[in-house]
């Protein structure tokens, strides 16, 4: 156990996986593709930007001071490293591989997020810019950027489609707090994929001097690879940590994909460890065989939204359709252009839960290890809790736990049928 | 010099108007809104009032580039089902009755479905002469591009006024058509100034090309077509028009209307040249 696992450290601190933008084997390549997927399908007006934020990006990417700071903030501002937890009565309840759960819940504002906001907000203060914008869907993302924005000083407004402010009223109530402009989105599906379009309006409007802080690894290049770049933190440590703890590499790494951020911030360290699988979890909605769902990769097809060319939920005639998940996170008809291209490569594996299982696992884990995990962790939860059981008790599983759930406590009451205004 | 304006029926149907010293003016409505019926009998309407090139929206739904007036025909135009191929029927109705040089302004998606080489090939059979894809920068647009170059499709190119030295040339070298200038950085829509950096970037395009250049987003009134045309060779009025079109949506004033319109934006643009002269005398 114990050369193993010094054979994975030497490994690791050898191994030079640093997704530099094309200058080495590592995707993406210098137009932003992930293999056939990403691109830049924008106006031009944004093309100017896009490069300015590719030019100031690989200038300060390798700058000593940059990287300081960021450590600096991900340390004593956010929390990290986040601790990889033995999740010993899970794995009793489900009686079959050992899971760890990565804990992104305990991250400053709850979720895996904030790693992100931080980052992009030191590159946007570098930029000299003095806006920010955001769009969201469940707010984790607003609430990260407004954070952040509140830190620095920096003037923030956050695009929310009706339907969710409706459904997350907590998180935007902590955005107004923070000092954010919450601007409700009332055209299309008033979801995420609306607040997108119109953050990307706010920016062709305001090109000079708005930084646009895209939450996911979607969108135009570079932002799937800033968003990474970002995110893989969480499985840098997560990759440390469990050889640490087991002495060896896990067999799983499960999270849930929406955009795919929390999945690809984990995924990617992973990815030339062969015999680590990777797997996704979208959201099933009500099933796969119905019209409400969101599970864009098992149900997709290519196509373009929002600046890069990926899988896409559209009709026959290349309309987006709309989609459905209980979970505001995930409710998104389209997906990072890197999880299209790890699906068609077969490197990463992408499966769906349902509400229903997702309403299962999340009460499955505040009973058995006093976690109340989002709505958008628990599709994961749902993928281990039908995996785990067929796995041997040998066998490691990582859960990314990527946010924490009281922002969904309404939603689940009133699924359950529960009222909380008595 | 560009080679690609001497078989355009586009740059031709431009330049024309210049030699009679007037300036083009290029209408768009959104195809299908409120159906497609109502948008051959304006499309045939507007070229009768004086229209030099036509633009027809397809609906998308996701419309990033647009202002609210076009987002709501968008979405008008797809709740009463308009299909691409639906379009390109319509198209096939107007080359009937107009010889008008046509123009689809389509985001990239409804074209990346349908195919490519597919729907160029369809689009030109029809008769479209040209493609303006707003979410489709030069990077983007090679297949696009080499498709139409194939069957002397027009892809005009949009600049806007952040658009840097470097990339405007790139952009005008592989322009087809005409050049079509953003006038201010933003969505379409209706505006209430012209923007102060128009001469300095319809002179720098025409640094690059000898194509036609065209300004659109946010010119609705005569005065402000005027004011425009002054700087480049053609303007595009659209949310104005669209606007009128959901106003009358349902009336038999709809298509009289419209033509009305355009033809008060035609007027203000002919002779235009000849009367500053006039005056300077």
């Amino acid at each position: 156990m114990s050369m193993a696992a010094q054979k994975v450290e030497t490994e690791h601190t050898t191994k030079t996986v640093t997704g530099n933008c094309g200058a080495n084997t590592v995707l993406p390549d210098d137009r932003g593709y992930y293999g056939g997927f990403g691109g830049r399908f924008v106006p031009e007006t944004i093309m100017p930007a896009l490069e300015e934020l590719i030019d100031a990006y690989r200038h300060f990417r390798d700058d000593s001071d940059f990287r300081q700071e960021l450590h600096y903030y991900l340390q004593h501002y956010v929390g990290r490293p986040s601790p990889l937890y033995f999740a010993r009565g899970l794995t009793e309840y489900l009686g079959g591989a050992r899971i760890y759960l990565k804990r992104e819940d305990l991250n400053h504002t709850g979720a895996h997020k904030i790693n992100n906001t931080v980052g992009q907000v030191l590159l946007a203060r570098r930029m000299g810019k003095k806006r920010i914008i955001a769009e969201t869907g469940a707010g984790q993302h607003g609430v990260a950027t407004a954070t952040v924005a509140a830190m620095f000083d920096l003037q923030c407004a956050i695009y929310m489609g009706e339907e969710d402010i409706r459904r997350q009223s907590l998180n935007v109530f902590r955005m107004r707090l923070l000092g954010a402009e919450v601007v409700p989105v009332t055209s299309g599906s008033r979801t995420l994929k609306d607040a997108m379009n119109e953050a990307m309006r706010d920016w062709v409007t305001n090109i000079d001097d708005t930084y646009y802080l895209i939450g996911s690894v979607a969108g135009p290049h570079p932002y799937p690879y800033l968003v990474r770049d970002f995110q893989k933190v969480i499985g840098e440590e997560a990759r440390r940590q469990i050889v640490e703890q087991a002495g060896r590499l896990p067999d799983y790494v499960v999270a849930c994909v929406g955009g795919g951020s929390n999945a690809m911030g984990i995924f990617f360290p992973f990815i030339e460890d062969d015999g680590v699988n990777l797997i996704g979890v979208e959201a099933a909605g009500h099933g796969l065989d119905t019209d409400l769902h969101s599970a864009t990769l098992s149900k997709g097809r290519p196509g373009v939204l929002h600046g890069s060319l990926s899988y896409l939920l559209q009709d026959g005639d290349g309309q987006v359709i709309p989609v459905h998940s209980i979970s505001a996170g995930l409710d998104y008809p389209g997906v990072g252009p890197e999880h299209s291209y790890l699906k068609d490569s077969g490197r990463a594996v992408y499966v769906s839960a349902t509400d229903r299982e997702a309403l299962d696992a999340f009460k499955i884990l505040c009973r058995t290890e006093g976690i109340i995990p989002a709505l958008e962790s628990a599709h994961a939860l749902a993928g281990v809790a039908r995996l785990a059981p067929k796995l041997s008790r040998d066998e490691i599983i990582i859960v990314n736990l990527s946010g924490r759930g009281d922002k969904d406590v309404h939603t689940v009451a009133e699924e359950l049928g529960v009222s909380l205004n008595e | 010099m560009n080679k690609n304006n001497l078989n355009s029926r586009i740059a031709l149907a431009l330049q024309e108007t210049l030699l009679r010293a007037e300036k083009g003016l290029i209408p768009y409505i959104m195809a299908g809104d409120p159906d497609l019926d109502t948008t051959i009998e304006l499309a045939v309407a507007m070229a009768q009032a004086g229209a030099d090139v036509l633009e027809l929206g397809v609906p998308f739904s996701d419309p990033v580039a647009d202002g609210p007036a076009i987002q709501a025909a968008a979405q008008r135009s797809l709740a009463a089902g308009t299909k691409l191929k639906d379009i390109l029927e319509a198209v096939e109705e107007i080359r009937m009755r107009s010889d008008i040089p046509l123009v689809l302004m389509t985001y990239y998606n409804p074209v990346y479905q349908y195919g490519v080489k597919q729907f160029i090939n369809d689009a030109t059979r029809v008769g479209v002469n040209g493609l303006i894809v707003p979410d489709l920068p030069p990077e983007e647009s090679v297949e696009l591009l080499q498709a139409g170059d194939d069957c002397g499709m027009d892809l005009i190119p949009l600049v806007t006024p952040n658009t840097p030295a470097r990339r405007l040339e790139m952009i005008a070298r592989q322009a087809r058509g005409f050049v079509y200038c953003v006038s201010v950085t933003g969505v379409t829509g209706e505006r209430n100034r012209i923007a102060t950096g128009l001469p300095a970037m319809t002179s720098a395009v025409r640094r690059f090309t000898t194509l036609p250049v065209a300004v659109g987003f946010g010119i609705s009134s005569p005065e402000q077509a005027v004011e425009t045309a002054r700087f480049c060779d053609a303007v595009v009025v659209g949310s104005a028009l669209v606007k009128t079109v959901a106003k009358q949506a349902g009336s038999s004033e709809l298509v009289p209307a419209v033509a009305r319109q355009v033809r008060e934006l035609k007027d203000a643009l002919i002779g235009r040249e000849v009367k500053k002269i006039d005056a300077a005398i």
